[in-house]
This record gives C-alpha cells, structure tokens and sequence, in this order.
C-alpha cells in the first residue's frame, strides 16, 4: 500500500494558484526526488503532504498512523530561545537518551547532544534537524532542499547519509532539491513539477523528457541550468564556449 | 497571616510572577511583546465595562482581554504589519477606556489604581482569583509544553508532528488573557507587559534549555516582587512601578554578566 496517496490535488493562496491537479504516489522504500524551478509549488506539495497547508481541491491521504519525518526549508531559532540539541530532539515528547544519541549517529554528528544549536555550523544543524527527523523511525522522510548552505561536499555526503539510512532503515524519501547532479543520480524517480505535475519517471526519462528540457535546458543533464544567466547581449563574442560559462556562474551562484 | 496586607501583597506578587514567566518566555521567544501590550491595554476597557455594569473587574478585564487577543489573532496577516496592526489596535482599546471610564459619572474610580496597579488593597478574594488564575495558567502551558514548543520553534515541524500551530496559539492567547485579568491589580495594565518580559529576558542569559528558563523567570520575577515590595514600603514608592525596576535592574546586571562571560569564552 503506498505510504501517501496525493489525488487531483490542488493548492491556491488567495487569488494565487501555485498547484494544480497533481497527483502522485509515494511506494514504501522509494527514494523520490521533486525538482523544479522557484515558485512552481514544490514546497507547498510537501507542506500539504504534512497537513500545513489545505487544498482547494483534491485530497492527500496518508496511511494510518504513518511515521513522518520532516526537515523543512529553513529554520530559525529566535536566539532568545536556549536549546540544547538533546533536548531540540526530545520536541515533542521524550525520547530516552539512549535513543538521542543514536539518531545523533545516524545522522552523522556523535557527541553534539550539548552543544547549543545556536553554535552549530550549518553542516551541523542541517544534520540535527535529520535526526531529529529520523528520531521517530519514519517510514516517510520528507525533505525540503535540506542542503540549503552546504558546500558541495557537504551536501555530496549529505546525500550519502540519506541513502545510509534508507538502506538501514528501509524509510522513503521524498525531498525537493536544486542540486539536480546528485539528486538525479541518487533517487529512484523524478518528479518535473511547474504548477502541475510537467513529467515524472527514472531520472533517465526524466532528463531526456522534452518537458524538462524546456524547464531546465540540456547541457549535463540539465543540472547547471537552473543558475544560467542570460548573458546573450555582450558577452557572447568572448565566450564560444558556453557550457564553461555557465559553469562558472553555477559555482558563484551557489 | 493573611490579614497583613504586606503579606497579601506578595503572595499576589509572586503569583503573577509564577504565571507570568513561563507565559512570559514564549511571549519573548514569539516576538509577541506588543501582542501582550495590547491585550493588557484593552483591559482598561474590560474595566470600565464592568465598573459601569457592576461586574467583577476580573471578569471584565478577562473578557476584552480576550476579544483584544482573538481579534489581533484573526487579523493578523490580513494587510496590515503586525505591529501597525497591534498599535491602532492597543491604542484604541486604551482611549476608548479611558473615555469610557471618564462617563462613569456616578462612582468616583481611582484610575491610577488600574493603570499602575493597587497590590496593597489586594483582599483575600483577589488573591484568591489571582492564585487561581496563575494557578490555571501555568497548568494550561505546563500541558501543551512541548507542542507550543515545537510549534514556536516551527509551524512546518509542528504540523509534521501532528500539532496544530493554530490551536497552540490560541491556547498562549487565553493564557495571556487570563495573566493580564489577574496582573491588573498587581501593577496595573500599564506595566503587565513588563512582568512578562523583564523576568523572561532577564533568565536568557543564565539558561541552557526552555525550560530552565521559565524556571529562572519564575524565581526572578518573585524575587522582583519581594524586594520591589519591600523597597516601596521602606521608600514610600508606588508599589507596582518599584517591582518591575527591581525587575529592570535584574535584568541590567545578568545582561552584563552575560555578555561578559561571552565575551570571554
């Protein structure tokens, strides 16, 4: 039985339609990954998934009592407010510290159970805000671009850790991400979302897709053409060779 | 004991201290600070309503401290800044009782006591109320702890964990509504948004988790109104101000504490 069933889903913020008519499914053990440009509903999806957000129309239906797992976008903690990380993984109710320390783990980052989450790097953060997700054994992991300000190796051993755990645990993950590189080659199926569901298949299909072409170009499998500038005007006499120059924009955009 | 009334005055200190500190972090770490002023200043209407209706003055006050809360809840995110929004809102609320009171021609109100407080006219059933309604509060926030946490931390993670952020605002806006019915008669509407911020912040640099921090609010915000207690008999100052200067000063000097030890850490 699939773990969330998302049907004929639509979302709007007020007169603002960001969704609509989506619907996908979510298999045990799978490793999802949803790209698309900013603002075509990718966040919202996953918000909607969580029950933050209401449809307008169609409905998302989860499995009884399914453990989710979820590490938003961003998270702020007021700096008024002391936490500890130990006690950032207890929310809401108490897990035994036993149990803390092994999430810490499996997440990667041993030993941080004392450390003030106001003093972690970002690397560190984004990996407690993990385990704090997989403190519950999920069945679903959900994350929304969970690499946001990692470097490249950061976020290339992010990724790792993201398999690990699903061979360890057998949880599905369903993630949004930019980094299309390692995403493509990480997850089991792609979803191409712009406001509607554009294609979805195998990362193969997908990238060979002509929706997706459209969306994000074809130059290394799309992957660098989400931060191409359009740089036709002047430039272009210098610069015969045009993947470089994206390229270069790909690291200074990051 | 009871029938001395510097006795009285500080149990009903301390207990809007006890109910003010943890009310008073998550006031502190939701940015909700103008949120507590303007509850506290629609108070002064709740005021003048029941004195023209002849209802108890907690009743009054609990009321329109309420709709205060519930509509700058229903409002928000409909338009105007949250603290544009909060300004007209507690403003209004303040002049529209004031004048209000201004036409309760018939009974001679001592308008300072509401505004500044009256802790050492408090009689044995305002204590009573006040340590039922500290009482309540505390049990309320006690019970939704974690979930105004993780709400308060994030929405998203809230929802997730199956927590509506909703719900768990509107159970701080009824704690707030019920500290500020209660802290009236303590130190008046002028200054409740003072007891809940001052011990709050003033716990920030001493604490490691959430919870140790209210604990230290607590202590600091009964320690605040022993002494601010005891200054006011020994220098003849009005009672309620001189609580939340000793409050003030408290936070002063552990904010300096603070910043010291960071500074050399």
């Amino acid at each position: 039985m699939s773990l969330v069933c998302v049907d004929d889903l639509s979302i709007s913020y007020g007169a603002k339609i960001v969704l609509s008519q989506v619907s996908l499914r979510i298999e045990p053990g799978e490793i999802v990954t949803i790209v698309g440009p900013n603002g075509s509903g990718k966040t919202s999806l996953l918000r909607s998934i969580i029950g933050a957000v209401k449809p307008v129309r169609g409905q998302v239906t989860r499995k009884d009592g399914l453990r989710l797992g979820y590490v938003p976008q961003r998270l702020h903690i007021d700096p008024t407010l002391p936490m500890t990380v130990a006690r950032f993984l207890a929310l809401p109710g108490g897990v035994a510290p036993k149990n803390i320390d092994g999430a810490l783990a499996q997440a990667g980052v041993p030993n941080l159970s004392d450390a003030q989450m106001s003093r972690l790097s970002g690397g560190q953060f984004q990996r407690v805000l993990l385990a704090r997700a997989l403190i519950g054994k999920p069945q679903l992991l959900l994350l929304d671009e969970a690499t946001q300000g990692l470097d490249q190796p950061g976020s290339a051993a992010f990724y790792q850790q993201i398999e690990t755990v699903r061979r360890e645990t057998g949880c599905a993950v369903l993630m949004i991400s930019h980094e299309l590189h390692v995403v493509m080659s990480a997850s089991d199926r792609v979803i191409c979302l712009n406001g509607h569901v554009c294609c979805e298949g195998t990362p193969e299909v997908v990238a060979s897709a002509p929706e997706y072409r459209a969306l994000f170009g074809s130059g290394t499998m799309g992957a660098l053409a989400l931060y191409r500038h359009d740089h036709d005007h002047d430039h272009h006499h210098g610069h015969h060779d045009t993947h470089d120059h994206t390229h270069d924009h790909t690291e200074t955009a990051e | 004991m009871l029938d001395d009334f510097m006795m009285r005055a500080t149990l009903a200190g301390i207990g809007v201290a006890l109910a003010a500190a943890p009310l008073g972090c998550f006031v502190v770490w939701r940015r909700m600070a103008y949120f507590g002023d303007a509850t506290a200043h629609a108070a002064i209407l709740g005021v003048a309503l029941s004195l023209a209706l002849s209802i108890s003055v907690f009743a009054g006050a609990l009321v329109i401290a309420l709709l205060m809360a519930l509509t700058v809840n229903l409002l928000t995110g409909r338009g105007y800044a949250m603290d544009t929004l909060l300004g007209v809102l507690a403003h209004s609320a303040l002049a529209f009782g004031l004048v209000a009171v201004s036409f309760l021609s018939g009974i001679r109100i001592d308008l300072m006591a509401y505004l500044f407080g009256d802790i050492l006219a408090v009689s044995r059933l305002d204590l009573s109320i006040i340590w039922g309604g500290a009482a309540l509060v505390v049990l309320l926030i006690g019970w939704r702890w974690s979930a105004l946490l993780t709400a308060t931390l994030n929405e998203d993670l809230a929802y997730a964990s199956g927590i509506d952020p909703k719900r768990e605002q509107l159970v701080l806006t009824l704690a707030l509504a019920i500290t500020v019915a209660v802290a009236i008669k303590v130190v008046g509407v002028l200054l409740i948004a003072a007891m809940l911020i001052i011990p709050a912040a003033a716990a920030r640099p001493l604490s490691r988790t959430p919870e140790s921090m209210a604990l230290v609010a607590a202590g600091i915000g009964s320690v605040s109104a022993l002494v601010g207690l005891r200054a006011a008999y020994i220098f003849d100052t009005p009672a309620g101000p001189s609580i939340v200067c000793v409050a003030a000063v408290i936070f002063a000097a552990l904010s300096i504490v603070g910043s010291v030890r960071a500074s050399v850490q």
